[in-house]
């Protein structure tokens, strides 16, 4: 795994309070790992944190499942 | 109790009577204080006569971008910004039926949407250290009306309902959002009622006088503190009784 995926996974199993194991690249923040519309906004400004990039919006909006958070973070910190 | 000592507190409309008194409150007791205003002159004095832990921010509230630049100014002035005053507000009386739409929408702007702008821009940082506080200053009239006043009215209706469900969103990450309600308090506003008005309403307050804005910043220092973490959306009618509500 990449060390974007490995930094993002920290941030949310901090955040959300989830099992390591349960974030999987299909699994999505507000349906599989309990989060709720704010979790999802507080997701996003630690990851514009810890990545020193900035996710718009309606790109914040795409972000549904943590596979979308790595590759939208790959893509803008390539 | 009620100490705010490490707290960053900005204050809009801090020239104003209610506005001053509660900046002067907020520092008392402990707090850094960003003074927001129009007047810079005014704020200069006001933070030279405070001292230390005041920083003077002239804004003006119908300038969008102003508006949405003030919070990051502060933070940066004050190391933080930990609770927020929405204090600012002018009044453009007239009969409804003269009411131009210039009236309405300047009296919106500067009393509801600069709230709305403000309080957007300083939830990320209260969400994150998961620790705020926003007041809102909405008046009497947002609940009961009052004639000649339909903008003022609804842009302090709206600031009740805007706190109410920002509460809602914000409870769960320490951030409290909260109105005081001021009845009618000895200021420059109320200064224009000429004697035979205040005399009207004297009769319909049951403390059988107007109040100080001390006693307004009193209830800002309370609902700005740790003690009342467990307050919020909540509307904190200061009136003498006049409406119990």
């Amino acid at each position: 795994m990449s060390d974007i995926a490995d930094r993002v996974k920290k941030i949310v199993v901090e955040h959300l309070g989830v099992e390591e194991d349960k974030v999987v690249e299909a699994a999505s923040f507000i349906d599989d790992l309990g989060a709720d519309s704010l979790d999802t906004v507080e997701l996003v400004m630690a990851f514009e944190e810890e990545f020193g990039i900035e996710i718009p919006d309606d790109a914040a909006e795409s972000i549904q499942t943590f596979g979308d958070a790595v590759k939208f973070i790959t893509e803008k910190s390539a | 109790m009620f100490d705010l000592s490490g707290k960053s507190a900005l204050v809009t409309g801090a020239t104003g009577g209610i506005g001053g008194a509660i900046a002067r409150a907020l520092h008392a007791q402990g707090a850094t204080v960003g003074l927001s205003g129009t007047r810079a002159g005014a704020l200069e004095e006001l933070a030279a006569e405070l001292g230390e832990r005041a920083h003077v921010l002239p804004c003006k509230l119908d300038d969008a971008a102003a508006v949405e630049a003030l919070p990051k100014q502060a933070s940066e002035a004050m190391g933080g910004l930990d609770i927020l005053v929405n204090n600012a507000g002018i009044t453009r009386d007239n009969l409804f039926m003269r009411m131009s739409d210039e009236e309405w929408a300047q009296v919106l702007e500067v009393n509801l949407t600069s709230a709305f702008r403000l309080s957007r821009a300083v939830l990320r940082g209260m969400m994150k250290k998961r620790w705020g506080r926003i007041i809102g200053i909405t008046s009497i009239v947002g609940v009961t009306g009052n004639p000649g006043q339909g903008n003022y009215a609804a842009a302090k209706a709206g600031m009740i309902g805007m706190s109410k469900s920002l509460a809602a969103e914000v409870a769960s990450r320490g951030v409290t959002v909260n109105c005081v309600a001021p009845g009618f308090i000895e200021t420059a506003m109320t200064d224009k009622l000429n004697d035979q008005q205040k005399e009207k309403l004297l009769v319909a307050i049951p403390a059988g006088r107007m109040g100080t804005a001390e006693e307004i910043a009193a209830s800002v220092v309370y609902l700005a503190s740790d003690e009342a973490a467990y307050v919020t959306g909540q509307t904190l009618h200061v009136n003498g009784g006049m409406a119990m509500i």
